[in-house]
């Protein structure tokens, strides 16, 4: 079954590990604006969240390329960039509603999430799970677990218990 | 790579700048960080000046792992002439300024002069400007930096700053990164603010090469879980340092009313459970998996809705125990205030809490304090007090000037009420129980501290075996070790360990609770070579390091001397030894500190050091430290950083 790449903005500490390592195993170098995971962070509430590239069904990255060198990758479920292919326009820069494919000035070309080839770094290195990469089809129901946990609670006071 | 950060040399007086190497000897001597901060001040600094002097330096470094894949490498270092205590000044803190300056290019500032008006610096990938500080200046912490980013246009950056305090030169004011990452003691902020130096902004997309990105990664992965796995690290990442507080309360470690008592008795609402009411979630400095502080919003008074993060222990101490109050709302908005003035915490909570005894005894009066009732436990007075000292209103004013020039000020017999080692309060620790924790105050290089030296392990009574493993190495040591925390023997031995151990992780821009602080089990030397060696390619073994380490505490014990400081400025004050203990478990209750066992400890601790009786380093340690021409009385380099 194919995974995805899950974000938690409650249990996230804003500590920024994920940008370091992602950076380092694609570049060599710790350097976030390198990397492919951004902590946004809202310091005046205290409210961060880890933006990453969706991976998108309806990738709008991939529909504006004008040489069809964003594709999908069914196998990892996930979206890439044939470099051969790519003219570095920077159209996909300006698509993504996410602001997750960005542009390495060292390099000269656009960067983006690629799952690290099914083991992301940045779900490795965080032991919060802020960011989890989990079993596509059965994420949610970890989800309405907890959501569902209120209404349990309710009926076991209904209860007596 | 990871070495070719540069240093600056900023003159605020004539906005001259020199941006030079870091040469490679410098790192195999002093590492870098506060090690190198220790050398270049030693160097650089005219001696004997005033900490207010335009001549004094301030170094603002990031340890030589900053920013690469070491545990929690996150850390920044400060250090000057302390206007505190005459001495050396020195400050540590997280966040995510000093991996900034190394994405910015730079490892160390050493920057002194006045700016004819208050000034910041912008450090921007390579370049140093001086900017107008005109309208930040006077502004509180938070908003300053959300001014700073919205100037400078970019939500990234990331300051060093002075509040209020800081300008006011509060001698306790700290710097500060972020809503809470504080450089807080020896009073950092008041030299800044002294300069008219209100921030210096980073912002860097430099490579910092990692020299075995592979390695580095797995070897970054083994260290936090060594880190990690440890049970304390597991309970400071759900509760933050305040579940020290559990223990150290119930024992009787813990100074209540001053001085008074050692324990605040019936103080379970200061629990760090309570957290959980106000708390939003935890937060981690870079790269940091401990996560040791909440985010929480205020919920009652005045204050209600304000956003901040913490409260730390020492927060705990200051506004809890020390001035008697049993109200965690105390504790979180007395946290929000130090931290949005820029005043060091524990200071502060020191100083509050010497003055409620002053008041108790009639040394101060309603007139002194314009009516403010100073006693134990008064809420109210205690949050009101933080702002006066920040403003230096009133009372306020004559406690800004910090332990001894304050006691001079009132008079009255008010020294002997003080809590303090070299003119620097304790925290809210209670030592007379444990005579390895109260060396480590006496002797530390910055005053009375606990994150110079502190041998906490030895609160936990560890098996003899595991005390080995640790202390023995990477020297060889030899001689006694003692496994109960009310002993003396084998004692001065941990605490230099422990000097030396937190010299090279301050050398390094790793966290102290990345090593043997808490746990026995922490990285420590050996992991420190390796961690090295993946990041950057230099390879140390881990008695080099040891070596490197005692090189650069000797010559903050150098800088020092050459301050005035004796061998009577290594002791405590008299309550250590003249009142025992009221209150505790049978480990903590009437115990003292033995006064001629204490002098036996500090001899045997000088003689471990390879200083004299009057703990001056000698010319065969120096020389074996291949640093014989700092002798004190021998050439030294002097001017503005050659």
């Amino acid at each position: 079954m194919a995974k995805m790449l899950l974000v938690d903005y409650e249990k996230c500490t804003g500590c920024r590990l994920c940008e370091l390592v992602c950076s380092v195993k694609h570049t060599g170098a710790s350097n976030p604006s390198r990397a492919n995971v951004h902590v946004v962070k809202w310091e005046d509430e205290g409210f961060y969240l880890p933006m990453l590239c969706q991976h998108c069904l309806e990738a709008p990255c991939r529909s504006v390329c004008p040489t069809d060198a964003i594709y999908r990758d069914e196998e990892l479920n996930r979206i890439m960039v044939d470099y051969d292919l790519c003219i570095g326009c920077k159209a996909c820069v300006a698509a993504c509603p996410f602001g997750a494919m960005g542009f390495d000035e060292a390099e000269k070309r656009v960067i983006k999430c690629d799952v690290c080839d099914g083991d992301p770094l940045c779900v490795r290195f965080c032991d919060m799970k802020a960011i989890d990469y989990v079993e596509a089809t059965t994420s949610h129901f970890d989800k309405m677990r907890d959501a569902s946990r209120n209404f349990a609670e309710l009926m076991a006071k209904a209860h007596g218990q | 790579m990871a070495l070719n950060r540069k240093v600056a040399y900023i003159n605020l007086s004539t906005g001259e700048i020199r941006k030079e190497d870091i040469p490679i000897e410098w790192r195999k001597k002093f590492i870098g960080g506060r090690g190198l901060d220790a050398y270049l001040l030693y160097k650089n600094n005219p001696s004997g000046i005033d900490a207010f002097d335009p001549e004094n330096r301030v170094l603002i470094s990031a340890g030589i792992a900053v920013g690469t894949l070491a545990s929690a490498s996150a850390r920044t270092h400060i250090m000057s002439k302390s206007p505190l205590t005459n001495f050396l000044g020195s400050a540590n803190m997280g966040g995510w300024f000093a991996p900034e300056l190394r994405w910015a290019g730079f490892d160390h500032l050493v920057i002194w002069g006045k700016a004819p008006q208050p000034v910041y610096l912008w450090i921007h990938n390579g370049e140093i400007d001086i900017r107008d500080a005109k309208d930040i200046w006077g502004e509180n912490l938070y908003d300053m930096q959300t001014l700073l980013r919205q100037e400078l246009e970019d939500n990234e950056i990331q300051t060093l700053c002075i509040g209020p305090a800081g300008e006011n030169l509060v001698r306790f004011a700290n710097v500060m990164t972020g809503r809470k990452n504080a450089g807080g003691r020896t009073g950092m902020g008041a030299v800044l603010g002294s300069k008219n130096l209100k921030a210096v902004a980073c912002r860097g997309t430099m490579d910092i090469k990692i020299k075995y990105p592979e390695e580095a990664l797995k070897y970054n992965e083994e260290l936090i879980n060594q880190v990690i796995s440890t049970k304390v690290s597991q309970t400071m990442q759900r509760w933050g340092t305040m579940f020290i507080y559990g223990t150290t309360n119930s024992t009787g470690l813990i100074r209540t009313r001053n001085f008074q008592l050692n324990q605040l008795v019936g103080g379970s609402n200061i629990e760090c459970e309570n957290l959980d009411k106000v708390s939003i979630g935890l937060d981690g400095c870079f790269g940091c998996q401990v996560h040791c502080r909440h985010r929480y919003i205020i919920k009652d008074g005045p204050y209600a809705g304000t956003y901040a993060q913490g409260p730390e222990y020492t927060s705990q101490g200051a506004f809890g125990t020390e001035v008697g109050c049993n109200n965690l709302n105390t504790i979180l908005v007395g946290n929000h205030l130090v931290n949005s003035c820029g005043l060091d915490t524990l200071e502060t909570g020191s100083m509050m809490a010497w003055a409620m005894e002053l008041y108790e005894n009639g040394i101060l009066t309603d007139k002194d304090t314009d009516g403010l009732k100073l006693e134990w436990g008064n809420d109210e007075a205690v949050l009101e007090l933080i702002k006066k000292i920040a403003t230096r209103e009133g009372i306020g004013d004559i406690l800004a000037e910090g332990p001894l020039r304050a006691a001079k000020k009132i008079g009255k017999g008010s020294e002997k009420y003080l809590v303090h080692v070299k003119g620097m309060s304790n925290l809210h620790s209670d030592e007379r129980p444990t005579p390895s924790l109260a060396l480590g105050i006496a002797t530390g290089s910055r005053g009375s501290d606990h994150l110079r030296s502190r041998p906490a392990i030895d609160l936990y009574n560890l098996p003899l075996p595991v005390l080995e493993k640790v202390y023995r190495q990477p020297d060889g040591y030899d001689g006694p070790l003692t496994s109960g925390y009310n002993e003396y023997e084998g004692k001065p031995r941990i605490v230099m360990w422990q000097e030396l151990c937190y010299m090279a992780v301050d050398c390094t821009g790793m966290c102290k609770y990345h090593t043997v602080f808490l746990s026995p089990n922490h990285p420590n030397f050996p992991e420190f070579a390796k961690m090295i060696y993946y990041n950057t390619g230099l390879e140390f073994t881990p008695k080099e390091i040891w070596d490197i380490a005692n090189r650069c505490y000797t010559i903050e014990r150098l800088f020092n001397i050459r301050e005035g400081l004796t061998r009577k400025d290594d002791w405590l004050a008299d309550r250590y030894f003249d009142e025992p203990t009221k209150l505790g478990l049978p480990v903590a209750y009437n115990k003292s500190i033995d006064r001629k066992k204490f002098k036996a400890m500090i001899d045997e601790y000088y003689g471990l050091h390879k200083w004299d009786n009057n703990g001056v380093p000698t010319p065969e340690l120096l020389k074996e430290l291949d640093i014989a021409e700092f002798y004190p009385e021998g050439d030294r380099e002097k001017g503005e950083g050659k």
